[in-house]
């Protein structure tokens, strides 16, 4: 747009297209409607300015034109609606074949997590064109992930995981901000998303001397807590087995069914006793406390990498929808 | 009009009693009014005193004026003070008070006694507000939003979520005291059909006030327990929910809004009316809009929750109802509009503070339309772009509609005409100080710069130092009116009873009016805003 | 109108000068009254939010903690409310009559129910701190955990059961103690002889603010007592 006047930041993701053109009709709309009422007051309070000798003329209503100005600006907001709706479904799904970031929010530091195994700290480094899904918690009150380049923003909620995605369609460094107070360094809790070519972005990963993968650094910690004693994935233990268990739905000991997905994972190991699925004991230590949210989403990663295909059925939009792709696991 | 001085002449409610007892304890509704002024403009000018600061330190990226946690406290208790202390009394416990019984005809308020307990209350909430500012304030946002508040936050927040409690308590008693008075102690004739603009608004705003209050009560309370005795209710770490406390809070804040900007509309009405000598086109349909405001505006408070973490498909709901809402107030706008076609219209300073009214309320409106859709909510959410939409309505619409009714009726309030010439540069001077101060904040909004940001990105400083110098504009279109308003009282022309020749029971009696409103209890027999039965007066009085 | 001498003898003292009659005020405060108590079942309203949502996630916790709440206090301080809501109306309908002695008498008894839930409430909070049930840094349930070990309670999400059961019963009970001193005004004026046939209208507000109270309890008893109370396996 005009550099030195600008009016909106940079596009860089496949969404931030149609949220501007969204946003330059509203402008127009919303223009229009102030000029349009603008010039009628300026018209009538110099046509009907007080005049000696003039009376007002007492004009009780119109009701057609009463339903008339209901209806149309009624007609005109459901298509705004609908406009946004569309386009808030499309930042709300992500696709199945996202590479995933684990994100954890703490005052006052974003540090992020590849799969892939990098870490990050106030940084993230991605390739443009690909799908990128950010799996997010925070360590103590509530942040928001926002990249205003990108259009996306989620809060970050202590207690569970939220996400949000975006594919990059331009290489560059875009501002990331924290958009929910947080307290005192609420403002500098901001950083940089750096969009890279994808053959600059490989030469990143490998140049950063990583331990492995996220799932890879999950699946020993898996063993080290002693996981495996009780879920194995030969015989049945006394835990559920947890090959393919992710993104399948699961029957709970109270009736209902619900998806395995990040959150319930969560809950699973930081609240066993909460929502056993049916036929098991509630035996499962608890581990709030004894694993920081960076563990948790090692764990939860390494438990992702052991379904087999991505998840079949499970269409329907959520928080965190049930999606996985097909790993490399060292199993 | 008699220009005899006021000390020789009739008895009214100014006059009759003297001395700080006869204040102090009174029940006269019209004096309680001027109780409320007096305070209310107080915490106007403690919440704009942090308003400058905050634009002060806004005027370099670096976070240079103040520290950080000043910063945090300063935007936190300029929202509480100006929300609470201010806006949510102001046009209903000032003109509402004064104005209600003089315009159904009645000698007082249901609940008179109440009514001075709610003075009270206010009053209370106000110094246990102010001793929380003076040991230290608080910081948590005026949202108070979980877990910071309750586990994190090292400031007063006890002590501010106690003083909102209380003023909570004195908005309820006035909602329900003009409730009570609507419904039963109207004059003979004086049927609903007949009843002015300004009570239908205020009687839409009340049930807001009742129905919508206890529950943020109770939220605060419950934030001040968690704090006090180290409940769980909103801690995740023993698996409470911080989204509870938002669809709490938000359930009161929401209709809040409309709290601000029913009163605001309700003076719209009446000036309008006055100023372009005709009743207000399609009375019915605005009488209509104000009840579904308040009604619509119960359902749609997830709106302030688009990005929180709530489930798809509520926010499809919250967003489908956010658009509903908007066609009263859309239908409002047209209607007044409509009114002054074929009027005969005068500019007085109440007439001035109409037309910005529409203007800056239509522009505040409109760009709810941008924050009602999800796609563009998720990129403008917590961003100077919803900051300018709120001071948009806020400022732009309630604080002019109340500056424009303290003007058109402090005759009527006073016996005094406030200095027109003055009064409409003031008005001028808050047009365009109120435009340059917010319009650049949508445009820093969309371009991404979050709010509460204490400290910046250098791309962002032109406008900020833009918005910054409206403010200072602003800032000396407020101070006008308190000077000049309080010159009127002792030097202002004297006026009789209906300067402006203006429709309404409060025209009837004199200015100022008896302590009993009326000599003799008036019987309507005619419709509201029979203009057409008012001659107008033969100039409109001015006094330079 | 309203100022003419005949008018004034009619009625005493108790009609307020901007009323123009009895009935004009009667209905004010009528009005008035069913107005602060919608206020009132919106203030609750919040909490029985709030309880409903935990209820729904952690019912195991909120049947351990509903079970661990004393029975026989509970169903006896429901009876003694119960008790007092009648006395308060048959205490109105007293005033009706205009039989003075039997109104405070009436009024007295109200007092003294209302005192006793109190009473008992204090005894079963007290239990509630003995048994470390009161949330926050000394809280422990293992008594919940291991009296029902086929069920397993999360100690930390039994403490939102137990912030939440204080909560309401604190806010009741501050409601209770609210309404036991508008009763003591009230014995008092009825004492003096200020309520007759022709007004009694603060007996019943009284009154409807009392049963109200009530019916708060009544919700507020099932809910926190009776949440499971089958036998368990």
């Amino acid at each position: 747009m005009f550099d030195n006047f600008p009016l909106w930041p940079v596009r860089a993701s496949t969404g931030a297209g149609n949220v501007d053109a969204l946003y330059i009709f509203l402008l127009a709309l919303s223009a229009f409607m102030c000029l349009a009422i603008f010039a009628m007051i300026l018209v009538f309070a110099t046509k009907y300015r007080r005049r000696r000798g003039v009376e007002a003329e007492q004009i009780e209503g119109s009701s057609a034109l009463e339903i008339t100005w209901s209806i149309i600006p009624l007609g005109i907001f459901m298509a705004i609606f609908v406009w946004g709706a569309v386009i808030y479904f499309y930042e709300r799904t992500p696709p199945r074949d996202a590479s995933e970031v684990y994100v954890v929010a703490k005052q006052w530091m974003w540090k992020l997590q590849h799969q892939e195994g990098p870490r990050e700290i106030n940084e993230l480094h991605v390739p443009v064109g690909r799908n990128v899904k950010l799996i997010m918690t925070s360590q103590d009150v509530i942040h928001s992930f926002y990249v205003p380049a990108f259009r996306i923003k989620q809060d970050v909620l202590p207690g569970r995981y939220t996400t949000a995605w975006f594919r990059a369609t331009r290489p560059g460094v875009y501002h990331l901000f924290c958009s929910q107070y947080c307290g005192t360094m609420h403002s500098g809790m901001i950083g940089q998303v750096t969009v890279m070519e994808p053959a600059q972005y490989e030469a990143w990963l490998s140049g950063g001397g990583t331990s492995g993968s996220l799932a890879a650094s999950g699946g020993s910690l898996f063993q080290q807590l002693g996981c495996s004693t009780c879920h194995r994935s030969d015989i049945q233990g006394r835990g559920p087995n947890l090959v393919g268990i992710f993104g399948k739905p699961v029957r709970l000991e109270d009736g209902r069914t619900v998806i395995v997905d990040e959150n319930y994972l969560r809950q699973c190991i930081l609240s066993p006793s909460t929502n056993i699925p049916s036929g098991f004991k509630p035996i499962m230590p608890v581990f709030q406390g004894l694993v920081g949210e960076e563990q948790l989403n090692a764990l939860v990663a390494y438990i992702k990498s052991l379904s087999p295909t991505p998840a079949g059925a499970a269409g329907a939009p959520s928080v965190v929808p049930a999606g996985t792709r097909t790993q490399n696991t060292k199993e | 009009m008699a220009t005899v001085a006021i000390s020789a002449e009739r008895e009214h409610y100014l006059n009759k009693e003297y001395g700080i007892r006869s204040w102090l304890l009174t029940t006269d509704h019209k004096r309680i009014a001027l109780l409320y002024l007096a305070s209310i403009t107080f915490f106007f000018f403690i919440g704009g005193f942090f308003a400058l600061l905050i634009r002060l330190e806004l005027l370099t990226p670096a976070g240079d004026l103040v520290q950080a946690d000043t910063y945090n406290k300063l935007f936190s208790m300029h929202g509480q003070v100006m929300i609470f202390f201010f806006l949510i009394p102001s046009i209903p416990a000032v003109l509402g008070n004064f104005l209600v019984p003089l315009m159904i005809g009645a000698k007082d308020l249901a609940f008179p006694r109440i009514n001075l307990l709610s003075w009270y209350l206010y009053i209370i909430a106000g110094v246990i507000y102010i001793h929380c500012i003076a040991t230290g304030g608080v910081d948590t946002g005026w949202t108070f939003y979980t877990p910071f508040s309750t586990a994190f936050s090292n400031t007063r927040v006890i002590e501010a979520g106690i003083a909102i409690f209380i003023s909570g308590f004195s908005s309820i008693l006035t909602g329900l005291n003009f409730v009570v008075t609507i419904h039963r102690m109207r004059a003979p004739g004086m049927t609903w059909s007949r009843l002015p603009l300004f009570i239908w608004a205020h009687y839409a705003t009340s049930i807001i006030q009742l129905l919508g209050t206890p529950v943020l009560a109770i939220t605060l309370l419950l934030v001040v327990f968690e704090r006090a005795f180290n409940l769980g209710i909103f801690d995740p770490t023993r698996g409470g929910d911080p989204l509870l406390f938002q669809h709490l809070f938000w359930f009161y804040s929401h209709p809040a809004v409309y709290i601000m900007i029913l009163p605001a509309m309700a003076v719209e009405s009446e000036v309008v009316a006055c100023f372009t000598r005709k009743r207000i086109f399609g009375y019915n349909f605005v009488a209509m809009s104000s009840i579904a405001i308040a009604v619509f505006g119960f359902l749609v408070w997830a709106h302030h929750m688009f990005v929180a973490g709530i489930s798809l498909y509520a926010a499809l709901i919250f967003s489908i109802l956010s658009y509903l809402v908007a066609v009263p107030s859309a239908i409002k706008v047209f209607n007044w509009t409509a009114t002054m076609y074929k009027g005969s219209i005068s500019f007085t300073t109440p007439m001035l503070y109409a037309f910005g009214f529409i203007g800056l309320f239509t522009m505040g409106g409109l760009t709810g339309l941008f924050l009602a859709c999800l796609g563009i909510d998720v990129h403008v959410h917590d961003t100077y772009f919803v900051i300018a939409h709120f001071h948009y309505i806020m400022v732009g619409g309630a604080v002019m509609g109340y500056l424009g009714g303290l003007h058109f009726w402090w005759p009527k309030i006073s016996g005094r005409m406030y200095p027109e010439g003055w009064g409409r540069l003031a008005a001028l001077l808050v047009f365009a100080g109120f435009n340059l101060t917010f319009f650049p904040q949508f445009i820093l909004g969309y371009m991404g710069m979050p709010r509460r940001y204490w400290q910046y990105p250098p791309e962002f400083q032109v406008l900020n130092v833009l918005s910054t110098a409206g403010s200072t504009i602003l800032a000396v279109g407020y101070v006008l009116p308190m000077i000049y308003f309080l010159w009127s009282m002792r030097y202002g022309k004297i006026v009789g009873d209906n300067p402006w020749g203006a429709a309404g029971l409060e025209w009837k009696t004199s200015s100022p009016p008896p302590t009993f409103n009326f000599d003799e209890e008036p019987e309507v027999t005619w419709e509201a805003y029979n203009y057409e039965e008012i001659p107008a007066p033969a100039e409109v009085p001015v006094e330079r | 109108m309203s100022d003419s001498p005949i008018a004034v003898e009619q009625h005493g003292p108790e009609l307020l000068h901007h009323f123009a009659d009895p009935e004009q005020q009667r209905d004010a405060a009528t009005l008035g009254m069913w107005l602060f108590l919608a206020t009132e079942i919106m203030f609750f309203g919040g909490m029985f939010c709030a309880y409903l949502i935990y209820r729904f996630w952690y019912y195991n916790e909120f049947a351990a903690g509903s079970r661990s709440l004393d029975i026989q206090l509970g169903t006896i301080n429901t009876a003694v409310l119960i008790c007092s809501s009648l006395t308060v109306a048959l205490g109105v309908r007293a005033a009706q009559m205009g039989n003075r002695k039997l109104l405070v008498i009436l009024l007295l008894l109200t007092i003294v129910f209302g005192l006793a839930f109190l009473g008992i409430k204090g005894v079963e909070w007290y239990q509630k701190f003995e048994e470390h049930h009161i949330p926050g840094q000394s809280f422990n349930a293992d008594d919940l955990v291991n009296q029902y070990p086929q069920i397993h309670v999360d100690q930390r999400h039994e403490q939102i059961y137990f912030s939440l059961y204080f909560a309401m019963t604190g806010l009741h009970a501050l409601h209770m103690i609210i309404g036991v001193g508008i009763f003591i005004f009230l014995t008092y004026c009825a004492w003096k002889g200020r309520y007759t046939p022709k007004y009694y209208t603060p007996v019943e507000m009284g009154g409807l603010y009392w049963h109200f109270v009530d019916i708060v309890w009544i919700y507020l008893f099932p809910l926190l007592y009776l949440i499971d109370r089958k036998p368990l396996r």
